[in-house]
């Protein structure tokens, strides 16, 4: 044994966190994940967001609880309904809000993307509302703000890569909650695009966390990830089958580019097999609710007779969204 | 002058020596083994009470990002990394910029190599002209300049025709050829391995079926060809069971492993840890414990280092975009000593892997200590326990997914050519 070894500093500070989203008192401090997240955590935001719904309806529609606070919505991706919706929840909890829509081509620039965390840690921002194409990029930047040091600015991923979109599982969790109470007897589907999609990874863990007892995903073989049942879920090819008598119907979005590969033939084949239409949504059970994260394509992952429909709640989601992020957005960073 | 090394445990897989002796050095070669000749009066001793005295190791890939990549790595800094790590001979792959498909780059790279009188460095020349995968180097050209094999790097080949001529061509005149198993289709885009972590993470992945796809085609076309063919960095189950069988057939292949793999898998990626992002992408416990098995039983060939700098600007990005690859020359004897601890494999097994197989291989004179051979020696304490701390690397590449790990076994001399080209600080 060397003297060297024996008197070894310990590994850098951020070499290796433990769970990324908890300060060093275990309490969250970014949401970049619902993957691990105890449940209490995940239920204190649903009920933190409850009284946030109200304020809504008020003819002053404001709370004074991010008060002095500098929210940057830090878009690398372009998003109008996520970027609006977090704009309008910071609002109502009167912080002061600014929009970077920063795109494809800063990088180009030279800028890195640390390089801007640091620049605008610089103007003093306290949270920061990501949305970035690449699965992970929240995580770096709060192992960054770790590692240098500044533990009084938060991270809120909005979206990235295929990894994770954990406010829009929130949104989803509680209106699935709102309008079924409780999720230990639920048969949850969701249709579509599982692959790309970072909405059904975030919806997974956050249904299979709060107990949950069935949960299936719904496509063709090439847009269901290799090893989903990992996931704590059961695959189906046939939609007909994998809707059979469910509670909860989550249609994805479909992107376009998508047909350009060798992943599906055409958006009308795709309808044909995967598309919601009340003659499949019957096989559901009679009260089961119909829900999309947004923007729809009409005719070709819903028909609009469904997604109008009585059994819809896709135009409440949007209103939860709004209280289920200023519910985030205070917790991680209130006053 | 005339170097001795006492008292040491003299260990040398190409000879299957292992016994305690002296290793005696005249005019850079060895002298003697055991016993020290008559009359020798050494103008140096150094006492080996308690280490190993083995052939300097034999590394198969190590990047030293010369020419154009000097921001990552120099070769001052890259050859100091590797005698310090025990490396006395390495191979350097093609990809640098712009690569090596020219003969007046590879003179200038081994002119330049051979002034710092580090360790000795053998290019391996580009397969197909700016390692396009459309046209074929000038092998013979390359080869005088100073190319031991050839290789596309981690630029796999995705026109089949060319590289039945590659092999064609390669054959007629003895190249070797090293190819790395990766189907350019099925790998687009990929930056982890098609399993469990990456469909949690969200990641786009390079299935192991690009591994093997590639595989059959290399191994169709080496049974039509009878070319030689040796595959680099191994990384599947599915790869070594092939391997395996081509080997048995009769087929003229050869294979290696990146030390890396041996030990992580797909897991340590955690959180997108870009220390963890490697090509080809850290596999699944199951590849990673077929590697170690079939490195031991003999089915993989060597092991090496496959040491790749990249500056910390390259690594502080989102995983996908973070550039592949550790620091691996100083890495190198601890990791494959731990390799064979677990395995229950003695020294001698261990050495064989990084010694007299890469120098069969590469076919140079290296990685024993045979009377008479060429005086490159490292001379290491294997018990020593050490803690891998980046500032303290000699690499410019200061990444490495073991920072902050301890590690056990350390050169404390490497001799080049009968001259200490490094010594350990105490």
């Amino acid at each position: 044994m060397t003297a060297r070894a024996a008197t070894a500093p310990p590994p850098p500070p951020g070499a290796r966190p433990r769970h990324p989203q908890l300060n060093a008192e275990g309490k969250l401090t970014h949401l970049l994940t619902l993957e691990g997240l105890p449940a209490e955590a995940i239920e204190g935001i649903l009920d933190a967001a409850e009284p946030f719904v109200s304020i809504g309806e008020r003819e002053v529609k404001k709370v004074p609880l991010l008060r002095g606070k500098t929210i940057f919505n830090l878009f690398f991706e372009s998003s109008t309904r996520t970027r609006t919706t977090f704009e309008i929840a910071a609002k109502r909890l009167s912080a002061d809000v600014v929009n970077l829509n920063i795109g494809v081509s800063s990088t180009s620039k030279g800028e890195t993307l640390l390089d801007t965390i640091d620049n605008l840690c610089a103007m003093n921002a306290d949270v920061f509302v990501v949305r970035h194409g690449q699965s992970g990029a929240p995580h770096l930047i709060a192992r960054h703000l770790v590692a240098t040091g500044r533990h009084h600015v938060h991270v809120i991923n909005a979206g990235d890569g295929r990894h994770a979109h954990p406010s829009q599982g929130l949104l989803d969790l509680y209106t699935i909650r709102h309008y079924k109470r409780d999720f230990r007897a639920l048969s949850v589907v969701i249709v579509g695009d599982v692959l790309h999609s970072r909405v059904a990874r975030s919806l997974i863990h956050g249904l299979t966390t709060l107990g949950a007892p069935d949960v299936r995903v719904v496509g063709p073989a090439t847009l269901l990830p290799p090893f989903v049942e990992s996931l704590g879920v059961r695959p189906f090819h046939d939609m007909r089958a994998g809707l059979d008598g469910c509670d909860v119907v989550v249609m994805l979005r479909l992107q376009s580019e998508r047909m350009r590969g060798a992943l599906l033939p055409s958006s009308g084949e795709y309808f044909k097999h995967y598309g919601l239409t009340a003659e499949k949504l019957a096989r559901a059970k009679p009260d089961a609710i119909v829900m999309h994260p947004g923007p729809m394509n009409r005719g070709v992952e819903i028909d609009s007779p469904v997604a109008d429909g009585e059994r819809s709640v896709i135009l409440p989601q949007v209103t939860f969204g709004i209280a289920v992020r200023m519910a985030v957005m205070s917790t991680i960073a209130g006053n | 002058m005339d170097l001795a090394i006492i008292d040491g445990r003299l260990i040398d897989p190409a000879t299957g020596l292992d016994r305690r002796g002296g290793l005696f050095v005249r005019d850079g070669r060895i002298a003697a083994v055991g016993e020290a000749p008559a009359g020798f009066a050494p103008a140096a001793t150094l006492d080996a009470r308690g280490l190993v005295v083995a052939p300097g190791f034999v590394d198969l890939s190590a990047r030293l990002r010369e020419p154009g990549l000097e921001y990552k790595a120099t070769l001052e800094s890259e050859l100091r990394a590797a005698v310090a790590g025990g490396v006395t001979s390495l191979a350097c792959p093609p990809d640098t910029d712009p690569p090596l498909d020219e003969p007046g780059l590879v003179q200038m790279l081994r002119h330049r190599a051979r002034l710092l009188n580090q360790a000795h460095v053998y290019p391996v020349g580009a397969l197909t002209q700016r390692l396009a995968g459309e046209a074929l180097t000038e092998m013979g050209e390359l080869a005088d300049a100073g190319c031991v094999a050839f290789s596309n790097a981690d630029h796999p080949l995705a026109d089949t025709q060319v590289l039945l001529r590659a092999l064609q061509y390669a054959q007629t005149f003895g190249h070797r050829v090293w190819l790395r198993p990766q189907d350019a289709h099925l790998a687009r885009g990929g930056v982890a391995h098609e399993g469990v972590v990456a469909t949690r993470l969200g990641l786009p992945t390079v299935p192991a079926i690009a591994e093997t796809v590639a595989l059959s085609t290399i191994f169709a076309l080496a049974r039509e060809t009878g070319s030689r063919v040796h595959v680099a960095r191994l990384s599947s189950a599915g790869g070594v069971a092939m391997l395996r069988a081509a080997k048995a057939e009769g087929l003229r292949v050869t294979a290696d492993v990146g030390v890396h793999h041996l030990h992580l898998c797909d897991v340590d990626i955690g959180w997108f840890d870009p220390q963890a992002r490697f090509v080809p992408p850290l596999r699944g416990t199951r590849d990673r414990e077929a590697l170690r098995a079939a490195l031991a039983d003999g089915t993989i060939d060597a092991v090496c280092s496959d040491h790749a700098p990249v500056d910390d600007d390259a690594k502080l990005l989102p995983f996908a975009e973070a550039e592949p690859g550790a620091t691996g020359l100083e890495l190198l004897l601890p990791l494959t000593l731990q390799w064979a601890r677990d395995a229950g494999l003695p020294l001698l097994a261990a050495l064989d892997r990084i010694t007299r197989r890469p120098a069969d291989l590469l076919g140079v004179d290296a990685g024993t200590l045979r009377v008479g051979g060429p005086a490159d020696v490292c001379v290491f304490d294997p018990d020593e326990p050490w803690r891998v701390l980046p500032p303290e690397l000699s690499s410019q590449g200061k990444n490495s997914p073991f920072a902050g790990l301890e590690v056990v076994g350390r050169a404390r001399w490497t001799i080049v050519g009968g001259h200490v080209v490094h010594a350990a600080r105490r």
